[in-house]
């Protein structure tokens, strides 16, 4: 009896207040505050969202400063996002040049650029914009990148940084492991022996491995391997690190969707006379895939977090450059913006991704 | 009724001597589950079989033997004069003169209506789209649902499914189609429909194989009725004799189970 007391004195503040939002007290009612365990959660919810928030708000953007040069442009009182400002160039771009930043962000346009039609449903030549964006894309963007060709001088990877250098380990990592863990799939169920030996074999290696391992591996071991002289650039070896890494989680994803696809589809196919690799791409794979985008982006998301292990072979991304700008004695004492400011980076492309994954998967039902 | 009497006499002008499929002494085995025995089986151009028995007895393994499906193990399969051994090449030109129509309908659900009956022409026999999509259409509108091409099979009835499936295989332009129990996944009034396409396909003289227990069908149009049981063929007769005359008590027990109700 005495349970039921908070959620009677409730419906009489209720009932109290004004019929005109009595909608919203019935939902509330319904949702907040169905019984009493509920109620107790709610209040307490409320209360952590009233200690955290508001603070946060005051901190992060009432008493923040936006503007100014050096530190003595902040008060203190609230965050101090000049610091940000000062070192914009490095956070996006790490110790690239900056008179040839431009390139970086040429190959961004590019980018979006051949993005946004492939949103647009009217669009005719999305085939065509997708084979650009796959083959055409990358060779564009890694002369652009690199340089020493087409009167473009050589930026070397090592001072490539900050957010760029996360963004073109993920998106390589991304773009390339989804092939690769797709054969990876396909190898693993296949009926030949040898390959399913291998799949199987290399899929538990490579899950079997944390990644901060491969990297230190991929960075410290691999070179004693190799020829007197011969060196492989550090950043391409975090990036095949990343990219099989990625792919073996992936080819396990896959793996599911293929086995959660019915067997008289392949037989209707099959029967149909269509060969092993139009069964698997026109009636396997796009049945599979579909079944496994949450899967598939969460490795995604999960791949674009873990960019931020390469800091412990000495390639500095959007966090590792954070740290170190950090360290600086003119601007010590700022972390906390720094690190709101990466997360708050991450959160948006990773709220991003899962986004584009519902209204995937919701454009993608076909009603079955 | 009287259609029946009509289509009979002049269904039978087409039948000739020329074996299209020819099966010789297969056997089958799951593990040490023996599911074909001596199977001996000739069918002949525009010749329609029906194949019944009681469940588990090897009717839809023998069909599916028949496009490889399934490997028999032992005996040999010819379609059209080529043998079907393990080799893929043969196996793939068989298959795409051979139509199938499975129980369960197996459309591609992520595709349209229309683009289930065009995606084997255009990847197997290269046509170019637009063809495709005429010979779709054409075949659309015999089985009686052109208006449906833009949909996906989800939003079909199970009757309109089938009709696609039957439509599906034949955009492959096969010689030979084979049914299995076309009609046992669907709701009673939905059977006519797809019967109804079956017994117009009979009319234009396709060669059929068909795993049923439609007993009506059998009678209309089919050339022989066979019987198998445990994975032998123990009965083979035209129909009128099969139904009126059963030899074996097997075949008996079957007919009076199935005709019970
Ligand atoms: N892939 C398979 N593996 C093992 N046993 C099977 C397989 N397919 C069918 N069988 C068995 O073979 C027998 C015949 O099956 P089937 O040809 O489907 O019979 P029917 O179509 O006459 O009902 C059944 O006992 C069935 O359980
Ligand atoms: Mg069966």
């Amino acid at each position: 009896m005495s349970g039921k007391l908070p959620y009677k004195s409730i419906e009489y503040f209720f009932m109290s207040l004004n019929g005109k939002s009595i909608d919203l007290l019935r939902w509330m009612k319904s949702n907040l505050f169905s019984s009493s365990l509920n109620t107790l959660l709610t209040i307490i919810s409320l209360w952590i969202i009233y200690v955290s928030v508001p603070p946060f708000i005051q901190w992060a953007l009432l008493d923040a400063n936006w503007v100014g040069s050096s530190r003595d442009d902040c008060s203190r009182e609230g965050a101090c996002w000049v610091y940000i400002g000062f070192w914009f160039k490095q956070i996006m771009y790490g110790r690239y040049p900056e008179t040839e930043v431009w390139r970086v962000n040429v190959s961004y346009i590019l980018l979006v650029g051949a993005l946004i039609p492939l949103f647009i449903s009217g669009f005719k030549h999305k085939g065509l914009l997708t084979l650009f964006l796959l083959f055409v894309y990358p060779i564009i963007s890694y002369f652009l990148f690199i340089g020493d060709s087409f009167g473009l001088p050589l930026v070397e990877t090592s001072l490539w940084g900050g957010l760029f250098l996360t963004l073109v380990i993920s998106l390589v990592g991304i773009v390339a492991s989804l092939p690769i863990g797709i054969m990876l799939a396909l190898g693993r169920r296949s009926s030949m022996p040898i390959v399913s030996a291998i799949s199987i074999g290399f899929i538990e290696i490579w899950r079997g491995v944390p990644l901060i391992t491969v990297l230190f591996m991929s960075s410290v071991m691999f070179p004693l391997f190799l020829p007197e002289g011969m060196n492989f650039d550090k950043l391409i070896r975090a990036l095949v690190g990343v990219m099989l890494f990625s792919a073996a989680y992936i080819a396990e994803v896959v793996r599911g969707g293929l086995q959660a696809v019915p067997k008289g589809q392949i037989e209707a196919a099959e029967a149909l006379g269509m060969s092993y690799w139009n069964t698997m791409g026109l009636i396997v794979m796009p049945q599979a895939l579909k079944m496994v985008i949450p899967g598939i982006v969460n490795s995604f998301i999960a791949l674009f977090k873990d960019t931020t292990l390469v800091l412990t072979i000495g390639l500095f991304d959007l966090l590792g450059t954070i740290q170190i700008i950090g360290t600086n004695a003119d601007w010590l004492g700022f972390h906390i913006e720094g690190y709101v400011f990466t997360a708050f980076i991450f959160w948006t492309f990773c709220f991003g991704m899962s986004r584009y994954s519902m209204h995937l998967e919701k454009k993608l039902h076909t009603g079955h | 009724m009287s259609e029946q009497v009509d289509v009979q006499p002049n269904i039978e002008q087409s039948i000739s001597n020329d074996p299209m499929i020819k099966l010789n002494g297969v056997h089958k085995w799951f593990g040490d589950f023996h599911v074909l025995k001596d199977i001996n089986l000739t069918v002949n151009r525009g010749e329609r079989i029906v194949i019944c028995g009681p469940s588990g007895s090897g009717k839809s393994t023998l069909i599916r033997c028949i496009n490889h499906l399934e490997e028999h193990q032992h005996g040999q399969i010819f379609v059209e004069g080529t043998e079907l051994t393990g080799d893929l090449k043969h196996v793939e030109q068989i298959r795409r003169e051979v139509g199938m129509v499975f129980q369960q309908f197996n459309l591609f659900p992520h595709l349209t209506i229309l683009d289930n009956l065009t995606l084997a022409p255009i990847w197997v026999r290269k046509l170019p789209k637009k063809e495709a999509e005429e010979l779709a259409m054409k075949y659309l509108e015999r089985v009686k649902i052109p208006e449906q091409a833009n949909k996906y099979p989800g939003q079909l009835s199970g009757g309109q499914q089938q009709r696609v499936a039957i439509a599906r295989s034949l955009c492959m332009n096969p010689k030979i189609m084979l049914f299995d129990e076309p009609t046992s996944a669907l709701d009673p009034e939905m059977i006519k429909e797809v019967l109804d396409a079956m017994i117009e396909l009979a009319h234009e003289g396709m060669t059929m194989l068909c795993v049923t227990h439609e007993m009506g069908f059998a009678k209309t149009v089919a050339n022989r009725v066979i019987f198998m049981d445990e994975g032998q063929i123990i009965e083979e007769k035209e129909p009128i004799e099969f139904f009126n005359n059963p030899q074996n008590d097997r075949t008996k027990l079957f007919l009076s189970q199935i005709l019970a109700h």
